[in-house]
């Protein structure tokens, strides 16, 4: 190991401006990706067939496709029909779309698991489909998916790390610099994996403590104690 | 027979995309419009361009400024990653590239860009571990693991060096580096000055002094359709060679 504490100390403070802007990256394609992912999720279990059947090919296409092709695609590729994404745009817009994906079928998985019933009798008391959607349906489903959104956040926080190819000045590009300009691998990459460990950490802190306040049953045992 | 028309149409409008980028036109006046003058740049190459304390800085930057200069605007000089940095222009992400890149009829082809006339002297050189004894010239690579920095000159020039039993790519030099101190390479083929640069940093590793594999020649790389774009930089380019600040420039950088 060439490991170089001086190193270390003095490039830390330019990679704390390389996490700030992962950490940007992360919160804003993430709440993107969220309500894209909502919507999606919502066609994929549509009445309408053609609604449905889009819903699928966008699930599948991003599913089954690398992440850094769509980066490429999205910055290098849109110019040749007319449309010059900043390096920014399009790692957000890459970064979004294909976790919009993923949420989508959390989403779906979330809201088939709560009971046929709850429809039914949203139905039966004359709600409109929307309302038995946002009032019924959707409350208890979020409960259930929030365990895996937060995974998908946690991957999200390192994924950006993809958008590095396009050279958006984030965290592992801005070690990747410093890794160039102090000819030493080591010291900036430890503090570029402390970094993100750093902020994982309490991002998925906050999410068992949000898992905690909206789950009726896990509060229960805790007023016990 | 549809299906074929489709196919040709389809391609013939993808060629006419590709040909005419979407901000065509005099480059020159363009770049005056915009008031910025876009360089592009990976700038993690020592000591031609590194982001030093957050700002980029070296031999390519201080010739982008006089270019910029000349032309009246301001410099942007844009940090880009050296994967697709010559579809990154040709798509106009940017107005040139200045990222210490050897001019090969290869890279005018591919990507049909214009060479500048060439702005700086380099070759490949060998790097070794500080200790080698056993590696004094190109003929020493024989049967031995050779690293370079991927879709670089340096690569090439391995590539040509007879009996170099594995050549290993890289993202970036300082991770050949790290391999050849931990004797998993036997020596780095790159850039000559970049590695004397590199050298000074960690002295772990050395250049091997006066061996050059292939000399070179770097260019400023611009779309070919912005002649007087190229016309600009060339006059620079001479102007500059022909003052005493062209040797200020080297001094500075390179230390020779």
């Amino acid at each position: 190991m060439d490991f170089k504490l001086s190193i270390f100390l003095e490039v830390f403070p330019y990679l704390l401006e390389g996490a700030w802007v992962t950490l940007y990256l992360t919160v804003v394609s993430s709440a993107i990706g969220i309500a894209l992912g909502l919507v999606i999720g919502m066609a994929r279990v549509s009445r309408f067939i053609a609604v449905r059947g889009a819903a699928m090919v966008y699930i599948e296409v991003i599913r089954g496709t690398p992440l850094l092709m769509h980066l490429i695609f999205l910055y290098y590729g849109l110019p040749f029909v007319g449309i010059n994404l900043s390096a920014e745009t399009a790692g957000i817009a890459g970064l979004a779309g294909n976790s919009a994906a993923y949420i989508a079928e959390i989403f779906r998985a979330g809201i088939l698991s709560v009971g046929r019933g709850q429809a039914e009798a949203a139905l039966a008391l004359g709600l409109t489909r929307l309302q038995a959607m946002r009032l019924v349906i959707l409350p208890q489903a979020f409960r259930l998916v929030l365990p895996p959104l937060t995974n998908e956040f946690a991957i999200m926080l390192k994924d950006s790390s993809l958008v590095s190819t396009l050279a958006i000045a984030e965290l592992l590009r801005k070690g990747r610099e410093i890794v160039a300009w102090k000819v030493n691998v080591f010291s900036p990459f430890a503090g570029v994996a402390l970094l993100y460990l750093a902020m994982t950490l309490p991002l998925t802190h906050l999410a068992r403590a949000l898992e905690r306040r909206i789950n009726p049953e896990r509060r229960i045992p805790a007023m016990l104690l | 027979m549809t299906k074929r028309f489709l196919g040709t149409a389809l391609i013939a409008a993808l060629v006419f995309l590709v040909a005419s980028p979407a901000d065509a036109g005099p480059g020159v006046e363009r770049v005056k419009k915009a008031g910025v003058l876009r360089v592009g740049s990976d700038v993690t190459y020592p000591p031609f361009e590194v982001m030093e304390a957050g700002k980029p800085v070296g031999f390519d930057v201080d010739l982008a400024r006089e270019i910029a200069k000349a032309l009246g605007v301001k410099l942007e000089f844009i940090n880009t990653a050296w994967d697709g940095i010559f579809a990154a222009l040709k798509v106009g992400k940017f107005d040139m590239l200045l990222s210490g890149i050897t001019i090969t009829e290869e890279r005018m082809k591919s990507f049909d860009l214009a060479f500048s006339e060439p702005y700086f002297e380099s070759g490949q050189g060998i790097a070794v571990r500080a200790g080698e004894k056993g590696i004094r010239s190109a003929k020493d690579l024989k049967g031995k693991v050779v690293g370079v920095q991927i879709n670089t000159t340096g690569q090439h020039a391995a590539e040509k060096v007879p009996g170099v039993k594995e050549i290993k790519k890289y993202e970036q030099l300082p991770e050949a580096y790290t391999d050849l101190k931990a004797g998993r390479i036997a020596a780095v083929v790159a850039d000559y000055p970049v590695i004397v640069a590199n050298a000074k940093e960690d002295k772990g590793f050395k250049p091997l002094r006066g061996v050059i594999l292939a000399e070179e020649l770097l260019g400023i790389p611009v779309r070919k359709e912005e002649a007087d774009l190229l016309e600009v930089v060339n006059r620079v380019i001479r102007d500059l060679k022909a003052s005493s600040k062209y040797a200020q420039m080297k001094k500075k950088w390179f230390g020779e």
